[in-house]
Formats: structure tokens, C-alpha cells, sequence
């Protein structure tokens, strides 16, 4: 008697699991949700236009209310960006520089910001089922675009190879080049050697500095895609895991971490990049020179810079 | 036995020791400095956050490795 109910029981906890099988798993990858011919269109892709789109939007919608006076929203952003642009000359310590590479930073800022708070939108039921391997999958429409190592790897490379650019520009090809390959210190041992015979030891050190400098740009690029990559999909991860766990309560907590999270690597992002950009525009031998200013944001700059700003405020 | 969600542990978990104590170090001292001059901490905190984003990445290579064990 008990053995066919046994099998009943057996056969329900089956349909019951093939029903349960429609899970969403996160994935290291984003998922295809639909093509545009050859090409596979990700939930990431999806989302970044959708970024992009409406941050073209919104700024040419405020492009074309901007007045003398600002008012509102625009008055908002005034005070953001006179803010950012303060923070970003004390990191840069010069306003040529800072206003040369300020529009790039703070674009990427935007840009990051508002793809990380996209993951945490209360959006996440809005999807297509697929069938797998494994059975049915549920992918959905959103889904950060810097939680995807393609655009935190492009937005990385973009930061880099910009400061290499941006270096050759502002003092030079030659200069640029004996950043990474210090040709220039095996030159001066032909000049210096007899008066100081150490440069026979120093010059192939700055030369094998030079080489680890090279490959300190391409652990840039690792670093700063990695980092932004790993945090914004480590707190899609763990927002799941904690709605596994318990749901609605617990992971409120974590959706206000979030946010801040979000915020605190768009800022690390374009702050590096803004101090990458920095690094690349300074000559390494301008400190052999007293007689040129420091590029850098030294101390002592700094507090000769607020001085002087707070002589101008008392008159 | 499945070995691969050990593998996983521990690299996630010996790589945040590093720079867990790193930027714990690097917020103490900033923490210090503010607290002995307390006009400096615009000066203190963003030096203080680049300085705790290299530690922290550390981790993030281990978090990646840790991803990408199968």
C-alpha cells in the first residue's frame, strides 16, 4: 500500500522541481538576450545604451534649458560640478591640466555611476526564459554594465591609453618614450661618466625601472577594470545571496551598501584616471629644474595655492 | 571529493587577509592624521582613497581568481 503513494509523492517532488528549474544563476558573463544579426545583444549591452541614451538625453535636455541664472536642476549640477572640478584641480594641482582632462573624468564618473545604481534598480523581474543545457533559465533586461568585464575592460583601456596620449601631447614623444624605454640614461653615461663614474650603475637601473614602469601600465589596465569589475559584480552576487536567504528584510542593508559601494568605485575610477592622466602630463626630470614650476600636486603647492586664494578672499 | 568550492574559499579568503589589514592600516593612520589636524581631512581623504583602491585591488584579483576556479 505505502509503495505507490511513495511513488506519487516521488513523481509530484519531480514536476515540482522541473517547475522550480526556471532559476536565474549569476553569471561571470552576461547573457545574450536577443541579436542584431551576427551580433549578440547581452543584458550589459542592453543596459549601457540604455545609459547612454538617457544620459544624452538628459544633458541635451539641459543643454537647451541652461539660462544665465541657474534654477532648479541645473543650479544642482553647478554645484556638482564646481565641487568635482575643485576636488580634481587639488588632485592634478594645475587648472590647465585639470581642464584639459576634467570633461573625460567626470564623463566616465557619470557614466559608471549611473551603470552601477542600474543594477540595483528594483528591475530585476523583467526578463526572457531560455531553455539551457541545464533546463529553463531566467535572463533578465538589466543588468549593471560595469558588471561586465567588457566595458570596465574598454573603460580601462580607454583611461590608459588616453594618459599615454595625453602624455605625448603635453611634453612629447621622445620624453614619453624614455618613460619606458630609458634610452636617455645609457646617453647620459657618455656625458657624465667621467665626472661621477656611479651612473655606470645607475643608468641600467633607470633603465630597468623604465621596463617595470611598461609594465606597470598594462597592471593599470588589470587593476582598474578588475576592481570595478569584481566590486559591482561581487554586490549583484551577494544582493542575490542575501535575498536567497532571507527576503525583503535582509538584504536592505545591503542595497543601501550598494549604492554607496556604486558611488565610492565611480569616484576611485575617474579620480585614477584623472591621477594617471596626471602622472603621464609630468616630466620625470622636472625636478632636476628649480627653476620650473612643480606640475604635481605637491604639498607645498597646495598650501601656497590656498594661501594665495585666501589673500584674494580677505581683500 | 569535490575540491573546486575549497579551491574557491580559500583564495577569496587568504586574498582579503592582505588587503584587509592594509587598508585597515592605511584608514587608522588616516584617522590619525585628521585627528591631529583636523583642517587637513580634504587633503587626507582623497590621497587616503587612492591608497586604500590599490590595496583593495589586490583583493579584487582574488575575488577574479576566486570567479573563475571551475
Amino acid at each position: 500500500m505505502t509503495e505507490p503513494i511513495n511513488l506519487e509523492n516521488k513523481n509530484t517532488e519531480a514536476t515540482v522541481e522541473t517547475h522550480e528549474e526556471i532559476s536565474h544563476e549569476a553569471t561571470l558573463y552576461a547573457e545574450p538576450i536577443g541579436h542584431i544579426g551576427p551580433l549578440p545583444v547581452t543584458n550589459a549591452l542592453f543596459t549601457t545604451w540604455l545609459v547612454v541614451a538617457l544620459v544624452i538625453i538628459f544633458s541635451v535636455v539641459l543643454r537647451i534649458k541652461m539660462k544665465q541664472i541657474p534654477k532648479g536642476i541645473q543650479n544642482f549640477f553647478e554645484f556638482i560640478i564646481d565641487g568635482a572640478m575643485n576636488l580634481a584641480d587639488s588632485v592634478t594641482g594645475d587648472k590647465k591640466i585639470t581642464a584639459k582632462v576634467f570633461p573625460l573624468a567626470f564623463t566616465i564618473f557619470i557614466f559608471v555611476l549611473i551603470n552601477n545604481w542600474f543594477g540595483i534598480l528594483p528591475l530585476g523581474g523583467f526578463g526572457i526564459i531560455e531553455m539551457t543545457e541545464h533546463g529553463k533559465a531566467f535572463i533578465p533586461f538589466i543588468r549593471s554594465g560595469t558588471a561586465d568585464i567588457n566595458t570596465t575592460l574598454a573603460l580601462g583601456l580607454v583611461a590608459v591609453i588616453g594618459s599615454n596620449v595625453f602624455g605625448i601631447l603635453s611634453i612629447g614623444v621622445w620624453k614619453m618614450f624614455n618613460k619606458y624605454v630609458n634610452l636617455k640614461a645609457f646617453g647620459e653615461v657618455i656625458k657624465k661618466v667621467r665626472k661621477e663614474p656611479a651612473i655606470l650603475i645607475s643608468a641600467p637601473i633607470m633603465f630597468f625601472v623604465g621596463i617595470l614602469e611598461l609594465v606597470g601600465e598594462f597592471a593599470k589596465i588589470a587593476s582598474l577594470s578588475f576592481r570595478l569589475f569584481g566590486n559591482v559584480f561581487a554586490g549583484e552576487v551577494l544582493l542575490m545571496a542575501m535575498g536567497a536567504i532571507l527576503a525583503y528584510i535582509l538584504p536592505l542593508p545591503f542595497i543601501g551598501l550598494e549604492i554607496f559601494v556604486g558611488l565610492i568605485q565611480a569616484f576611485i575610477f575617474s579620480l585614477l584616471t584623472l591621477v594617471y592622466f596626471t602622472i603621464a602630463a609630468t616630466d620625470h626630470d622636472a625636478h632636476d629644474e628649480p627653476a620650473r614650476p612643480p606640475v604635481t600636486g605637491s604639498g607645498g603647492k597646495h598650501t601656497e595655492h590656498e594661501h594665495s586664494s585666501k589673500v584674494v578672499h580677505a581683500t | 571529493m569535490e575540491l573546486a568550492p575549497l579551491a574557491k574559499a580559500l583564495a577569496i579568503g587568504l586574498g582579503a587577509i592582505g588587503p584587509g589589514i592594509g587598508i585597515g592600516m592605511i584608514g587608522s593612520k588616516a584617522m590619525e592624521a585628521i585627528g591631529r589636524n583636523p583642517e587637513a581631512s580634504g587633503k587626507v581623504f582623497v590621497p587616503m582613497l587612492i591608497a586604500s583602491a590599490f590595496a583593495e585591488a589586490i583583493a579584487i584579483y582574488a575575488l577574479v581568481i576566486a570567479f573563475s576556479i571551475k
